[in-house]
């Protein structure tokens, strides 16, 4: 910005005094450090010298078995999440559309899925052969598999929240941007596919990370349609073994993992998506916590 | 801005001519708000028309009723003598289709007042999208023909650049530019530097200039009086959903018959 002939230029940088001032002390911090410290260690001492094997956590923790389970949280978490990403999109459209009937069929749907308990849900697909013996020509004890009841419980479920988000996303861009390109002679359709899902996507997809991670601990409850996902496969260790607590520690092992991958996975998708919208990038994790660590080091990373 | 304008236009070679656009007794409500109130006039091919007024006068949503954006409640719109959103058979109105309507406005170019360029595209792809989504155009040929707009908008470096990296005037003429890619027959001009700092209204005026030199016709709606002036084959005033007054640009500026008129001009010459 500045010219070569602004007065400033030309003079020599002035020798300035820097502040150097005797900064508040923060005596809050150091007394919750220690009240923290204190608490931290009395749980601690709590869970060494309880009934607790830790070395059958340890045991079980990569054991074929649990690994298997864990990998199948992680599938059916996916498999749902892109049924219910699919499906929330339709739906969404459906509820904006100006069609009174579609709008209807949707609105209804969000209405019972997000009304009713996915648990309800999931036991009502396991269950369908009560009602249903036979469905497409045969067993219907074939046809819905534990996967396939998970799948449809848990994604359809999914389905009415990404509605709500997806819908939500459309309708936060500027109504000129559908002006336009209907003024430039686009279709309706052309309109949303090329024009506002593109800029909807800003909005659409930290909630979205945000569901995912739910959706990994919510696929839990698949184990109730004896889907063999990591609490499953822990339940069916310990009723053998008795190790009730060491095992579901293990499963926790598992859930923390995956959301953790997926939550530092989703603050780099979030950081991606705010560029342009806001000036400055907020810091890494890791920038943050350097910054923390030696505030005097790194004066370019701000901390809020 | 007052009297250095010369008005340099021959006279008027559309007289006579069937109009691009004519409308009769249009009227438009929205619920209980009655905006317009009987609008008639005729804008011929290859005439600059700007038209005046306070705000809240029914200027933009006349102008809006045009590409059917608003659809009229009473009255007959024509574009080049064909009915606006309506088709007329045996006496009856039957609704056009949305793609129908879409196919009219590719005719139509219209430029707002907030510019309304599509962020997540660079300025080329601004002008490239409607050329390849709805006329189908290939990709080089629509290509290079946003590269001879941008350069005759006088942005020829920016073809790359994001709407958010332009200042507005620059904005301002790359979605003029996108509204040329379709060849329209016709432009629509709805405050289009009413958003703009003063230093960079001159700028979009200038394109304008050149455009209505090139002969196409335009329908204006602007509070640059001196545009209006010096481009402008004829001038409308409006006020309160009526057409007040309506002439040769210097004779309605210079001579007001209307109070209404002189009211509005005394605040704003």
């Amino acid at each position: 910005m500045t010219t070569p002939d602004t007065p400033a230029a030309d003079k020599q940088p002035a020798k300035r005094e820097h502040i150097k001032a005797i900064p508040v002390p923060h005596y809050g911090r150091w007394v919750a450090a220690v009240v923290v410290l204190v608490l931290v260690g009395l749980l601690i001492n709590a869970f060494a010298t309880a009934k607790i094997q830790w070395s059958m956590t340890g045991k079980y923790l990569f054991d074929d078995q649990i690994m298997k389970g864990a990998g199948n949280t992680l599938l059916i978490s996916l498999a749902s999440m892109a049924l219910g990403l699919l499906l929330g999109i339709v739906a969404a459209i459906m509820r904006l559309s100006g069609n009174p009937v579609t709008s209807t069929v949707s609105s209804v749907y969000i209405w019972f899925f997000r009304g009713t308990p996915v648990l309800v849900q999931l036991l009502i697909w396991g269950n369908l052969a009560l009602v249903f013996p036979t469905m497409f020509g045969s067993n219907t004890n074939d046809v819905i598999t534990p996967f396939m009841a998970a799948f449809l419980g848990l994604g359809i479920n999914e389905g009415a929240y990404m509605a709500e988000i997806v819908r939500s996303g459309i309708q936060s861009v500027d109504e000129g941007q559908t002006e336009a390109a209907h003024a430039l002679g686009m279709s309706k359709g052309r309109t949303l596919w090329r024009i506002v899902l593109p800029q909807a996507m800003r909005v659409i997809v930290p909630p979205t990370g945000n569901e995912f991670i739910n959706m990994l601990k919510t696929s839990s409850l698949a184990s109730a349609v004896v889907y063999p996902e990591v609490l499953q496969k822990a339940k069916d260790v310990y009723t053998n073994n008795l190790a009730v607590m060491e095992l579901l520690f293990a499963a926790c092992f598992w859930y923390l993992l995956l959301t953790t991958v997926f939550s530092i996975g989703q603050y780099y998708l979030e950081r991606y998506f705010s560029r342009g919208a806001s000036r400055a990038l907020p810091p890494t994790p890791l920038q943050r916590i350097r910054a923390n660590l030696f505030p005097t080091r790194r004066p370019g990373v701000e901390i809020r | 801005m007052t009297t250095s304008f010369e008005k340099n236009a021959p006279e008027p070679a559309f007289a006579g001519r069937q109009p691009m656009v004519k409308a009769q007794d249009v009227c438009k409500s929205f619920g209980f708000l009655e905006v317009l109130k009987g609008i008639d006039l005729e804008v011929g091919a290859g005439e600059v028309m700007c038209i005046v007024g306070p705000s809240g006068s029914g200027k933009s949503t006349f102008l809006r009723c045009i590409n059917h954006l608003e659809k009229i409640n009473a009255g007959r719109l024509w574009v080049d003598g064909e009915l606006v959103g309506y088709r007329e058979k045996d006496g009856k109105l039957y609704e056009l289709r949305d793609s129908e309507v879409a196919l009219k406005r590719r005719d139509i170019g219209m430029v707002f007042q907030r510019f309304n360029l599509f962020p997540h595209m660079t300025a080329a792809e601004n002008i490239m999208e409607a050329p390849t989504q709805v006329k189908g155009i290939a990709k080089p040929a629509a290509r290079e023909r946003a590269h001879q707009l941008l350069a005759r908008v006088g942005l020829a470096d920016k073809a790359s650049a994001y709407p958010a990296q332009l200042s507005g005037g620059q904005q301002q003429r790359v979605a003029i530019a996108r509204a040329l890619a379709m060849d329209p027959k016709l432009m629509l001009f709805d405050e289009p530097t009413s958003a703009l700092d003063p230093e960079l209204v001159g700028e979009v005026l200038d394109v304008m200039r050149d455009l209505a030199r090139d002969g196409m016709t335009m329908i204006v709606v602007t509070h640059e009086m001196g545009f209006a002036r010096e481009v402008g084959d004829s001038l409308v005033f409006m006020d309160d959903g009526v057409v007040v007054e309506a002439g040769v640009p210097r004779e309605v500026l210079g001579n007001p018959q209307h109070e209404r008129t002189k009211a509005f001009l005394s605040k704003v010459l």
